[in-house]
């Protein structure tokens, strides 16, 4: 079981989430954040004021996943993410603990395997 | 003769006319992504000054320098050549404060049609298309409809704008947006209006700012003006009543955007028929005007690939084509028009008819010609790679919502590699 967490460009969000469905990655949570990486540091002008944007908008996405599914969800992500331009993001996996799911009380594994709808 | 009262409420209504344009810039900035806010409202603000500049310099002159009866005026007042403080024959009021108010609406219209392809198209190459558009389009049909022009020679009644104003936008928006084409995300992710209120007040706005777009358009106090004033009151309240029950019956909801877009619907809707109808059919036009327009706009989302983002067509266009034709119906000469086919003269319908013809047809190809020729010199549209950043950053390196976080003060005598940054 892992966590894996996937930081990419917002406008890639709707492409990873794309990518994660057809991958069958259905459980996932999402957030803006802001990071700041290798690429080019944006420069703003506010009525003669000039500023450069050392932050750049960016998508988290973190998925629990079961062993079977780690390698398919990172490649989604990848996949889904990519343009080959400096500033596309990483994914980083780490090991989870514990998982539990609040309605049923199961545990783990179980906890991480989307309900059959 | 100069009248004092007249005079001043020109000048009012020139300025009412005049915040029409940020409204519009409200509107349409509400209707599309966070990351385009700035560059939609840019648009707007540049086709203001551009559409100015370039009324000044030919456009009034083509308009409104004689020519009875053709199809463009002439250049006598060429850069303004002989506009003084003294009133033009027939009217009483400076033909510098004329020509103002008539600027104001040349400016409203060019910056209606970006509406048509805000979220794609280049800053640079839409300020070209504005500058011409603004003159071999709007300055032509604004002969045509009140310039002395061949329509106003038929006896064709178009108070103030059917024919330039509204189809005249409506019907350029459609070329515009077929030959810029959609934004690369248009049918394939859902594209939400980014802030509902910014649309409902820009709506508003509009509506306020009608009120001298038609109440002003007599010149003056008089019967038309007047008469136009209390029917842009009348008419969209009940487009946006009959938008209500159109919105509901389809799904079962009352929604913002669709008030909005009903407000404009009914204001433009009244726009040629001011004071040549009585309020009850202006109350009658509102109504009927929404069904059209709403059944477009259903039409357009569900079965077409138009990305005709701002609805300029829907609105505009085919709101400005159904009042043109109601006149030719319900006209009343006792209110100030010459009779309709209800008060027993069909020639006005034919009047009307023709109008709706020319109009949409010389919009549309001068619109997609132009854009065409202007495509062949430079591209019109942003890289995909830009339309996907947002062209908020890429065409005026700002951002509509900025937090601060992470921005750093350049001073100016620090790191030379930031120097460089700055420089590109």
């Amino acid at each position: 079981m892992k966590l894996v967490i996937g930081i990419v460009r917002p406008e890639r969000a709707n492409a990873v989430m794309e990518a994660l469905f057809r991958a069958d990655v259905r459980g996932y949570s999402v957030s803006r954040v802001q990071g700041h990486g290798g690429e080019q540091e944006r420069v703003q002008t506010y009525r003669g004021t000039v500023v450069k944007m050392s932050l750049s908008p960016k998508v988290r996405f973190e998925v629990a996943v079961s062993e079977p599914f780690v390698q398919r969800t990172v490649d989604a992500i990848k996949e889904g993410a990519r343009t080959d331009e400096v500033g596309d993001g990483k994914i980083f996996v780490l090991e989870l603990a514990e998982a539990v799911r609040i309605r049923t009380g199961e545990k783990d594994e179980g906890a991480v395997t989307p309900v059959a709808s | 003769m100069i009248d004092t009262g007249d005079t001043a409420w020109v000048m009012a209504a020139t300025a009412l006319v005049f915040v029409m344009s940020p409204a519009v810039g409200l509107l349409y900035a509400g209707l599309i992504r966070s990351k385009n806010t700035l560059n939609t409202f840019m648009m707007v603000i540049a086709s203001v000054v551009v559409a100015v500049t370039t009324w000044a310099i030919v456009g009034y002159s083509l308009a409104f320098d004689g020519g009875a009866g053709g199809f463009i005026g002439g250049l006598d007042n060429a850069f303004l050549n002989g506009v003084s403080l003294e009133p033009l024959e027939g009217q009483t009021i400076p033909e510098v404060v004329f020509f103002a108010f008539q600027a104001t609406f040349v400016a409203l219209t060019t910056a209606l049609v970006s509406g048509a392809i805000v979220e794609r198209m280049r800053f640079s190459a839409f300020l070209l298309f504005a500058a011409l558009w603004s003159v071999l389009v709007y300055a032509v049909m604004a002969h045509w409809g009140f310039g002395g022009g061949w329509l106003t020679e038929l006896g064709t009644l178009d108070f103030a704008g059917g024919v330039p104003v509204e189809m005249g936008s409506g019907f350029s928006a459609l070329a515009a947006a077929l030959v810029v084409g959609a934004r690369k995300d248009y049918g394939r992710q859902a594209i939400l209006p980014h802030n509902t209120v910014l649309v409902l007040l820009g709506a508003g706005l509009l509506w306020f700012g009608w009120f001298g777009f038609n109440g002003g358009s007599g010149l003056g106090i008089n019967e038309a003006g007047v008469l136009a004033f209390i029917n842009t009151l009348l008419t969209p309240a009940t487009a946006v009543l009959m938008w209500f029950i159109l919105d509901y019956m389809r799904g079962r909801k009352i929604t913002a955007v669709g008030a909005a877009t009903a407000i404009i619907v009914g204001c433009v809707a009244i726009t040629p028929a001011g004071p040549f109808v009585s309020p009850g059919w202006a109350m009658l036009l509102g109504a009927l005007a929404a069904i059209p327009c709403w059944l477009f706009i259903v039409w357009r989302t569900s079965k077409t690939n138009i990305d005709d983002t701002g609805d300029v067509l829907a609105a505009h266009g085919i709101a400005g084509l159904f009042g043109m034709l109601f006149i030719g119906f319900f006209a009343q000469a006792t209110w100030g028009g010459t009779d309709g086919l209800l008060y027993g003269n069909p020639e006005l319908l034919l009047h009307q008819f023709i109008a709706t013809l020319a109009a949409p047809a010389y919009a549309f190809v001068v619109t997609y010609i132009l854009l065409r020729v202007i495509g062949a010199v430079m591209p019109l549209r942003a890289t995909e790679k830009d339309e996907a950043v947002g062209l908020d950053i890429v065409e005026h390196g700002e951002e509509a919502y900025v937090s601060g976080e992470g921005a750093i003060l350049v001073t100016g005598d620090g790191d030379p590699r930031l120097e460089e940054a700055v420089k590109g």
